[in-house]
C-alpha cells in the first residue's frame, strides 16, 4: 500500500481522511512494514466501510488486514441502528463465527515424547476433518432447531463436555435471540451431518508446546506455563454458516435499492438494522454463531475422549473461545455516553479489556485471553486484551497471519508429502486427508504470523502472552 | 492476470483460475454465454480437484433465477456448492440452458472419494468479488468471480 495515502498518528497507526461518501475516516494499526506488503485493496475495502450508512467513530484495519470481499479480513466496524445503521452479511463472511479454543491439557511435552505418533493417528482417525468428511452427529428437524437456539449449552446438555467449559466461551455458550426460524431448510440440510467436523482450507486441530512466556503474571493467571502441551481447535459454522451468507448476501444486495443504499461494491450487501431483511439475518446470524458454538463444542469433546484414551492422565480444561466473523450488539461509550452498537468484526478478535463485566471472574482482572492462530510450521500467540484496546477498536485485535501467497502459488512450489517430511524432521506430525490441500496451507503461504502479533502488541490492541509451537497439526 | 494455462479447452471453451490473496477466482471462457457458465463450473470443480478425475456418471438437475447474468452465474455456482456438499459428489460435465432471467442446468458426477479425488479445499461460496459475464472484444463470453474456500 501506498504510504503517501496515509497520514501517521503514531508508530502503529495510520489515518485515511474523510473524502468524497466517506461518513468517518479511516484507522490502519500496522508497523510500516506491514503497510507496505498490504494490498492497495485493503484501502479500497477500508474507504468503502466508511461509506456504510450508520457507521461511526472509523472503518478500522488490523495488523493482519489483507483483501477480502467487501470489508478487508482484518476489519472491524460498528453501527449505530439510531443513526440508519446497517447489519452487513458481507460484513461477518461466509464463515460466520468460525474461531479458535484453546484448551489446557495439564501435560507437559515429555508427557507426550513416547505417545506422539498414536496420538497423530487417533486425533486424526477420530475427528472428521476434509471435504466432504461427516460427523457421527446426525441432526433431526427438533435436535437442528434445539441446537441453533442452543449453541454450546445445547452441546453440553447432550453431553458433550461439561458446565464449566460455557463459562470461558463468548456468550456463555449460547448467543441469545437466534431465530432458527429464518435459516433457510436448505442451511439445515447443508449442516444435518456436519456437526463436528473441522471443515477443510486453514481450519485445524493442533496440538502445541508452550515455548516461551512474555507475561508471566497473565499467563499464570490463564493456566500456562512452558513447556505445557496445550490443543487449539479452528473450525466455524460449517455448511449452515456457508449458505446462510450466501442467501442474505444475495437479498441484501437485491433489496440494497428499496432501503436507498448505494452499495460502493456488492460485497458490501446491507441492510439497515431496523428492517426486516436485517432482523431476519441478525436472528439467522446469531444461530449459525450457536452452530459454530456448538460445533467447536462437539469437536472438544471427541478430543478429550481421544485423549482419555491416550494419556488417560490428561485433564482438558477450556482456556477460552474466540470467534472471528460476527456481528454482535456491545456497548461502547461514545463521545462519553455509553451507546448500543452493532459491532462487525470480519477476520477480527473480540480482545476485551480487564474489568469488561462479559469476562468470567476468573479472567476479569487481567483482560480476555485473545487466540490467535497460525501455520503448522510456525507458532501461535497467546495474547491478553488491554484497557487501551477498548477505546482503539472497540476491544478488537487481530486474529492470524494471513496469507503472502495465492493457494495456486503455493501449489506450484511445494508438494503436500514434502511439506510433511520436512515438518517431521522438526517433530511436527501432519495428518491429513489431502497432500494437495497440504500444499496450498504450506507455511511459507502465510505471512509472518510473530510480525503481526508483535504490531498489535505494540499498539496496544492486545498484549502478548505465550507463544505456542505445533506438536502435531491435523489438517482438513 | 492470468495465473494458470487452461487446462482444458475444447470447442465449447475453456477454463482458468485467477488471484485472489486468500481464496481463488474462476473463470469461464465460451462462445456462448452458457458454455462460459459450464466452463466455470469446471473452474469450481478444478479448485477442489482434478476435473479428470470425476467420472461424470449420475447426472443432477438444478434451476436458478436472478435479475442479471452476473447475479445468476453467482446463483449458478452457489448451486453447484450446495450439490456438492449435500450429495458428497463432485461434478465434471455441465449443460446449460436460459431461458428468461432463469438457468436450467444438468451437472454430471459422481460420489467424492477421498483416496481417488484428494480434494484440496470445500468451497464455501461463490461471491460477488471479481464478478462479471461479459463478451470480449473477439465475441468470447467471460463468466468469472472469486470463490471463497
Amino acid at each position: 500500500m501506498d504510504l503517501n495515502l496515509l497520514k501517521r498518528r503514531g508508530p502503529d497507526e495510520w489515518h485515511i481522511a474523510p473524502r468524497g461518501k466517506m461518513r468517518v475516516p479511516g484507522v490502519i494499526y500496522a508497523t510500516e512494514d506491514l503497510i507496505h506488503d498490504m494490498d492497495e485493496k485493503v484501502y479500497e475495502q477500508v474507504t468503502n466501510v466508511a461509506t456504510l450508512p450508520g457507521i461511526v467513530q472509523a472503518s478500522y484495519a488490523m495488523p493482519d488486514a489483507h483483501w477480502g470481499y467487501g470489508f478487508p479480513i482484518g476489519g472491524v466496524a460498528a453501527f449505530d441502528p439510531d443513526l440508519g445503521g446497517v447489519v452487513s452479511a458481507g460484513g461477518v463472511g461466509f464463515d460466520i463465527s468460525c474461531g479458535v479454543r484453546l484448551l489446557r491439557t495439564g501435560l507437559t511435552v515429555e508427557d507426550l515424547q513416547l505417545v506422539k505418533e498414536l496420538l497423530a493417528e487417533a486425533l486424526f482417525h477420530r475427528i472428521p476433518a476434509g471435504v466432504g468428511s461427516t460427523g457421527k452427529v446426525h441432526l433431526d428437524r427438533y435436535e437442528m432447531q434445539a441446537m441453533l437456539a442452543g449453541g454450546a449449552r445445547w452441546a453440553v446438555g447432550k453431553g458433550y463436555g461439561t458446565h464449566e467449559d460455557l463459562e470461558f466461551i463468548e456468550e456463555h455458550g449460547c448467543m441469545d435471540d437466534a431465530k432458527p426460524e429464518h435459516v433457510s431448510d436448505f442451511a439445515k440440510k447443508r449442516q444435518q451431518d456436519e456437526m463436528g467436523t473441522l471443515g477443510s482450507g486453514n481450519h485445524y486441530l493442533e496440538v502445541q508446546q508452550v515455548v516461551r512466556l512474555f507475561d508471566v503474571e497473565t499467563a499464570s493467571v490463564f493456566g500456562l506455563r512452558a513447556g505445557d502441551v496445550v490443543v487449539s481447535i479452528h473450525c466455524g459454522s460449517r455448511g449452515l454458516g456457508h449458505q446462510i451468507g450466501t442467501e442474505f448476501l444475495k437479498s441484501m444486495v437485491t433489496t440494497a435499492a428499496r432501503h436507498h443504499i448505494e452499495l460502493p461494491d456488492r460485497e458490501l450487501a446491507c441492510a439497515p438494522i431496523n428492517s426486516e431483511v436485517g432482523q431476519e439475518y441478525l436472528g439467522a446470524m446469531r444461530a449459525a454463531i450457536n452452530c459454530a458454538l456448538a460445533n467447536r463444542q462437539i469437536v472438544t469433546h471427541l478430543v478429550r475422549q481421544v485423549f482419555a484414551d491416550i494419556v488417560p492422565q490428561a485433564s482438558l480444561s477450556l482456556l477460552y473461545d474466540v470467534s472471528h466473523n460476527t456481528c454482535k450488539v456491545e456497548e461502547h461509550v461514545m463521545d462519553g455516553i455509553p451507546t448500543r452498537l452493532f459491532v462487525h468484526r470480519k477476520g477480527a478478535t473480540r480482545a476485551f479489556g480487564p474489568g469488561h463485566p462479559d469476562l468470567p471472574p476468573s479472567l476479569r482482572s487481567v483482560g480476555q485471553p485473545v487466540l490467535i492462530g497460525g501455520t503448522m510450521g510456525t507458532a501461535s500467540y497467546v495474547l491478553v486484551g488491554t484497557k487501551e484496546s477498548m477505546a482503539l477498536a472497540y476491544g478488537s485485535a487481530c486474529h492470524g497471519a494471513g496469507r503472502s501467497m495465492s493457494r495456486h502459488q503455493a501449489l506450484r512450489q511445494w508438494h503436500g508429502r514434502d511439506v510433511v517430511k520436512e515438518l517431521a524432521t522438526r517433530g511436527i506430525l501432519i495428518r491429513s486427508p489431502s497432500m494437495r490441500g497440504i500444499a496450498e496451507e504450506a507455511p511459507g503461504a502465510y505471512k509472518d504470523v510473530s510480525e503481526v502479533v508483535d504490531a498489535a502488541d505494540d499498539a496496544s490492541l492486545a498484549r502478548k502472552v505465550a507463544r505456542l509451537e505445533p506438536l502435531v497439526c491435523v489438517k482438513g | 492476470m492470468i495465473m494458470q494455462t487452461p487446462r482444458s479447452e475444447t470447442v465449447q471453451g475453456s477454463w482458468e483460475h485467477f488471484p485472489h490473496q486468500a481464496d481463488i477466482g474462476v473463470r469461464g471462457i465460451g462462445p456462448t454465454k452458457g458454455a462460459a457458465f459450464e466452463q466455470a463450473g469446471l473452474a469450481l470443480t478444478a479448485v477442489i480437484t482434478e476435473p479428470a478425475s470425476v467420472a461424470p456418471m449420475e447426472a443432477v438437475s438444478m434451476t436458478c433465477e436472478a435479475p442479471d447474468d452476473e447475479l445468476l452465474l453467482v446463483d449458478w455456482l452457489n448451486a453447484l456448492v450446495y450439490e456438492m456438499a449435500t450429495r458428497r459428489m463432485l461434478f465434471s460435465r455441465f449443460t446449460i440452458r436460459f431461458s428468461d432471467h432463469s438457468l436450467h442446468a444438468t451437472a454430471w458426477g459422481e460420489p467424492i472419494e477421498i483416496t481417488r479425488h484428494q480434494p484440496a479445499v470445500e468451497v464455501k461460496g461463490a461471491t460477488y468479488t471479481e464478478l462479471s459475464v461479459k463478451q470480449d472484444g473477439q465475441g468470447r463470453w467471460i463468466a468469472q468471480c472469486v470463490v471463497d474456500v
